[in-house]
């Protein structure tokens, strides 16, 4: 099974001709993703590595059949590639374009809500179920198949920890980075209900860091309604308040975002939490042995 | 970004929210004209960081005379690092009642928070543990916007007493109306006042604005100005996302989250980090060399940990700008250096062979709490 994305799906890429877009379609093609065409207004009847480009979405959807998509257009058009994308029926969305108006991206999250689509990032490195499907930019080489489903804010803390699961013989059914913007399509606890659904997720690591309350939520949720054992991970013990750490969305204010906080809500909900990313693996392996 | 009181008092002016008489000055001799002309004055030290009433850099004056002698002491201030160059002059408001009006965004309810509370000026989250019963709060949905019934919810729930409904009504629908068109993540009226002759006056004004937004707000992205320590200008202008910290480890990593999640490590093997950096997904070594004299200008640095997940840039990239970085420096501080990931046995191997020609030159180790550890050790402790 897996979540979001398997080998039945079919994926455009918006912004396809673009120097991040061509790169990344090479690659998801070489991990055997179905990326079945390309969206690039005024260049229709372009091919970029062997996959047609049309000049919109809907009429990609049309001649395709395609069911997802992956935007890499710049910050200033994204809001409305998310728009035109769900509008013609796509129903999974992964926006990896960083810096996009906070503003836009509270219209994107309602828009895609009343599609009943689902929204991935923006400003994250996308979605891989090993064996099936990569829809992402990521290092897809050190993810291996199998039951542990990872949910992030951080891109190479996700690598990281897939990387030391993988040479401890621990595979992945799906592996999500949710982005590091303040306001984002999914958060931990949509994607944790996938999962408690997912037959082959037998555990579910969750990495979170400083700002916002997305842990502290996922927490309870966890605690109330989620039956599958979590392993936490939360960097940012040492970050000062109100300073953004790289990520739009890392900021401690007012007091509220702190790494502590966070802790201590997923250790409430009896949630593991690894002060390194590498004790994070020890503890998935000692729990799914047990 | 971050406009200082007197730019937000002056947008929220030109919408119709009422602000006092005042100007902006430069000097001390500024300073005293502008007293000579209003008689009693307030001078308000403009900075980018809270709290500046508690740090003293808020005076009341009489005279002019007093005023010259007020902003002499003003402009030579710092409050929490940041100097004092800039004092906002206005006329003495008469003060009978102080509240609080506030917009922010709500990353849990993806949507805007507009709170307000009938009494204020004190910081937001003091009022709400101190007086519950008179703060109000409404989730709106951005794409309908602030609805009439939320304000009137608002007024009542606050305790807002009946005089001032309608004033208020009015400021906070030009508060919104500020917040959606300037793009705003926050603006606050802190205090808004109540005068003894009952007009309503914003005494302060908060306005930030998304910076991803200023591409299309040229008027607001012309009013920008770098803040932070002098290190973190510069590591801004060079493209690099960098925050001091007060210790004596310089961290490099790759990635917001492994640069914290190293920070973090440092701290757990018992050393303090110098700083954040988050050198991207590249490690060119124009951006290794750009990262490492960054960090070498803070003279509390004693060792350097440079921790990097080679992902889609291979560990051999990597090392290959290391190496072009380090041949081209002469770095004393010693640098610990972790690379894994993809095609980790390449990137040991060409820093391997860098070091037999150059022995010491990098402490190369094989996992992050080694390295860490290793980091920890070099400087000594804490």
């Amino acid at each position: 099974m897996a979540i979001l994305i398997d080998e039945n799906t079919k994926a455009i890429v918006q912004g396809i001709t673009g120097y991040q877009g061509s790169f990344h379609t090479q690659r998801m093609l070489s991990y055997g993703t179905k990326i079945v065409g390309g969206v690039t207004p005024g260049k229709e009847g372009e091919s970029v590595h062997g996959v047609p480009v049309f000049n919109t979405v809907k009429s990609a959807v049309d001649e395709t059949g395609a069911n997802a998509s992956i935007i890499f257009v710049p910050p200033a058009f994204a809001c409305d590639a998310v728009f035109e994308a769900v509008d013609s029926g796509i129903k999974l969305v992964v926006c990896i374009t960083e810096g996009i108006p906070v503003h836009d991206e509270l219209r994107m999250y309602w828009k895609v809500k009343e599609k009943n689509a689902v929204l991935i990032g923006p400003n994250c490195p996308g979605v891989i179920s090993p064996g099936k499907s990569h829809l992402g930019i990521m290092p897809f080489e050190i993810f291996s198949e199998g039951n542990v489903g990872i949910i992030s804010r951080s891109g190479t803390l996700t690598y990281q920890i897939a990387y030391n699961l993988t040479s401890m013989g621990i595979g992945q059914s799906t592996v999500i980075g949710i982005g590091g913007d303040r306001i984002i399509g999914s958060d931990f606890i949509e994607l944790l209900k996938m999962f408690e659904r997912d037959d082959e997720t037998e555990l579910v690591v969750l990495v979170g860091e400083i700002g916002g309350t997305d842990e502290e939520n996922a927490a309870e949720f966890i605690s109330a309604e989620f039956s599958k054992p979590v392993v936490g991970y939360i960097a940012g013990i040492t970050a000062p308040p109100g300073k953004r750490m790289g990520h739009a969305g890392a900021i401690i204010e007012g007091g509220k975002g702190t790494a502590e906080s966070k802790i201590k809500a997923l250790e409430d909900a009896e949630v593991r939490v690894g002060k390194t990313p590498y004790e994070v693996a020890k503890i998935v392996k000692e729990q799914i042995k047990g | 970004m971050k406009l200082y009181e007197y730019q937000a008092k002056q947008i929220f002016s030109e919408h119709g929210i009422r602000t006092p008489a005042g100007r902006i000055a430069f000097t001390a001799e500024e300073v005293k004209k502008i007293a000579e002309e209003f008689g009693a004055v307030v001078l308000k030290s403009q900075v980018l960081v809270g709290g500046r009433g508690k740090a003293g850099g808020i005076k009341k004056t009489e005279t002019p005379d007093e005023a010259y002698s007020k902003a002499k002491e003003l402009l030579k201030m710092e409050i929490k690092g940041l100097k004092v160059e800039k004092i906002l002059v206005e006329e003495k408001l008469d003060i009978e009642r102080e509240m609080y009006a506030g917009i922010t965004l709500d990353r849990g309810n993806k949507g805007i928070v507009i709170i307000l509370s009938s009494v204020g000026g004190m910081d937001i989250e003091e009022i709400a543990a101190k007086h519950p019963d008179r703060i109000a709060k409404k989730v709106i949905n951005p794409i309908w916007g602030l609805q009439d019934y939320q304000i009137r919810e608002l007024l009542y729930e606050s305790g807002m007493p009946r005089e001032y409904f309608k004033d208020v009504f009015s400021i906070l629908k030009t508060l919104y109306r500020i917040f959606i068109k300037y793009e705003a993540e926050l603006t606050e009226i802190n205090p808004l006042v109540v005068t003894r002759d009952g007009a309503i006056y914003a005494a302060d004004a908060r306005l930030n604005i998304d910076d991803s937004s200023l591409y299309r707000n040229r008027e607001m992205a012309e009013k920008r100005e770098i803040s932070g320590s002098d290190l973190e200008k510069e590591a801004e202008k060079k493209g690099i996302n960098y925050v001091k910290l007060d210790g004596n480890i310089g961290v490099i990593a790759n990635g917001a989250g492994m640069s914290m999640a190293t920070m973090d490590l440092i701290y757990l093997e018992g050393g303090k980090p110098a700083n954040f950096l988050d050198i991207g997904g590249g490690a060119s070594s124009e951006l290794v060399k750009t990262s490492i004299n960054l960090i070498l200008s803070d003279p509390s640095v004693k060792v350097i940990f440079i921790n990097i997940f080679g992902g889609i840039t291979r560990c051999d990239v990597v090392a290959e700008g290391l190496v072009n970085a380090f041949s081209e420096m002469d770095v004393k501080t010693p640098v610990v250096l972790r690379l894994s990931g993809t095609n980790e046995e390449q990137g040991r191997k060409i820093i391997s062979e860098f070091l037999k020609n150059n022995p010491g030159k990098l402490i190369p180790v094989t996992t992050m709490e080694e390295g860490a550890k290793k980091a920890v050790e070099l400087a000594g402790g804490v």
